[in-house]
């Protein structure tokens, strides 16, 4: 369930995307039947168990913790907090997108909420009506016109596809978070929001475990027609029934 | 006369807009919508993860607006042509119970979330609609809740949710697919019951304790 609708990432991720293509390079071809949206279904299969692994013994265990011991307003400023400092991002992608009056308003929410809504702890913004958008530069590349490529699942950072592993690379990059200096503080920022949307995400867990036939594949759908979703801006054309 | 027709023209006006207001898709959302929170609302068994409970009232006052063959047919795609009328009925009782399971399930993690409807459209003579809401819920970002509905002659039936994006319907297309490869009609018939059968159970096993 990691990194089903969100964008958690630990420190090593880099690393092992990195590793994980040079994986893929050498294995791609050969297995190129099966469902033509997952081509690399063998490794992503494998790499689906190390992460629910993974999940199972450190992940949930924290993020259940978390859960129980922090106080909603807490759990709010945090959420509040990585929202706002994304809002940076997501409005150079709009702008990316040619959506500048989204831009306008992904940079107005960055201003109120840095400064009224103290740091970021207060989602000012959306009360007043400015809508928080989703965007990152997966997407961005979709609205050029890059397709996905395959779907891929990687330990901790969950599914993505070609593309969203490359647009997730360049979000490293233009996420604030990925740049908070000394690096042990980035290291605690960059834990606390993945255990924050672990923690998100857990209410999902038992609907996924009891509507899925395959765990793997319902997550790997659902993380399919979410992306679509996203790219579409939450108005996606009609596929054909 | 003159006054009783006038009066009789009235009332007719009156009832169809009543009769309208009724079959408006949204507005037959928002009314189940917000009478099946007002239950949650005042139940504390539901709220407190009573699964059969919340079953019930999903049975009781969701149900009977949704239109569970289509929902089927869509969920198998090309193969529910191959399934024979028999099947096809197997089929959609099997599928219904599953979805089921998991929409009241949701349901009983309901706590706090306003549900907001967005302004809604149609043109007159239309027979297949989205009514989108949203879910608002403290401390989180509003979640996008979708649902298609058709016009049959027993009035509006929803056939498929969305949830955030993600169709709770054509999610199983996949899944649906490659069980018929396997096992044929019959073996996604048998993986499906046997799943509810083992959902079934581990309900038996919460209520023992």
């Amino acid at each position: 369930m990691i990194g089903m609708l969100g964008v958690p990432e630990t420190i090593y991720c880099r690393k092992l995307l990195a590793g994980g293509f040079l994986a893929l390079a050498l294995c791609g071809n050969a297995m190129a039947e099966g469902n033509p949206r997952d081509p690399y279904e063998g490794f992503n299969r494998a790499m689906f168990s190390v992460n629910e692994a993974v999940d199972k013994y450190a992940a949930k265990p924290i993020a259940r913790v978390y859960e129980s011991v922090a106080p909603l307003p807490v759990k709010a400023g945090v959420g509040n907090f990585f929202g706002n400092v994304g809002d940076l991002w997501i409005g150079a992608n709009s702008a990316m997108q040619g959506k500048f009056s989204d831009a306008g308003v992904d940079i107005s929410r960055l201003l109120i909420n840095s400064t009224i809504g103290i740091f970021g702890l207060f989602d000012v913004a959306s009360e007043l009506g400015l809508e928080k958008h989703e965007e990152d530069f997966g997407q961005t590349m979709a609205v050029w016109g890059v397709r996905d490529g395959g779907y891929l699942f990687w330990p901790i950072i969950g599914p993505r596809t070609v593309r969203d592993s490359a647009g997730w690379f360049i979000d490293s990059y233009g996420d604030p978070v990925w740049r908070a200096r000394p690096i042990a503080s980035r290291n605690s920022l960059l834990t606390l929001r993945f255990v924050d949307i672990r923690a998100s995400l857990l209410p999902a867990d038992k609907v996924v475990e009891e509507a899925a036939l395959d765990k793997y594949a319902y997550i790997r759908d659902a993380y399919l027609q979410r992306r679509r979703n996203q790219i579409f801006d939450g108005r996606p054309p009609r596929l054909d029934d | 006369m003159m006054k009783k027709l006038v009066a009789f023209f009235f009332a007719a006006l009156v009832a169809t807009a009543a009769v309208q207001a009724q079959e408006a898709p949204d507005a037959l959302i928002m009314q189940v919508t917000e009478e099946v929170l007002d239950i949650i609302r005042k139940d504390k068994d539901i709220q407190s993860g009573n699964t059969h409970k919340a079953i019930e009232l999903v049975d009781k006052k969701v149900l009977p607006h949704f239109n569970f063959q289509h929902m089927t047919a869509l969920a198998v795609g090309k193969d529910w042509k191959k399934a024979s009328p028999q099947q096809q009925q197997q089929l959609s009782a099997e599928f219904r119970t599953l979805l089921v399971r998991t929409y009241s399930n949701a349901l009983t993690g309901y706590m706090n979330q306003k549900i907001i409807y967005k302004p809604f459209k149609m043109n007159p003579g239309e027979t297949d609609v989205l009514v989108r809401t949203e879910v608002l819920q403290p401390g989180s970002k509003p979640v996008q809740l979708d649902y298609s509905l058709e016009k049959l002659d027993a009035g509006w039936k929803v056939y498929d949710m969305t949830v955030a994006g993600i169709s709770l319907v054509t999610n199983y297309r996949d899944q649906f697919g490659q069980e018929v490869r396997n096992g044929g009609i019959d073996g996604l018939i048998a993986t499906i019951t046997a799943k509810n059968k083992s959902l079934e159970a581990n309900l038996a096993k919460v209520d023992k304790k």
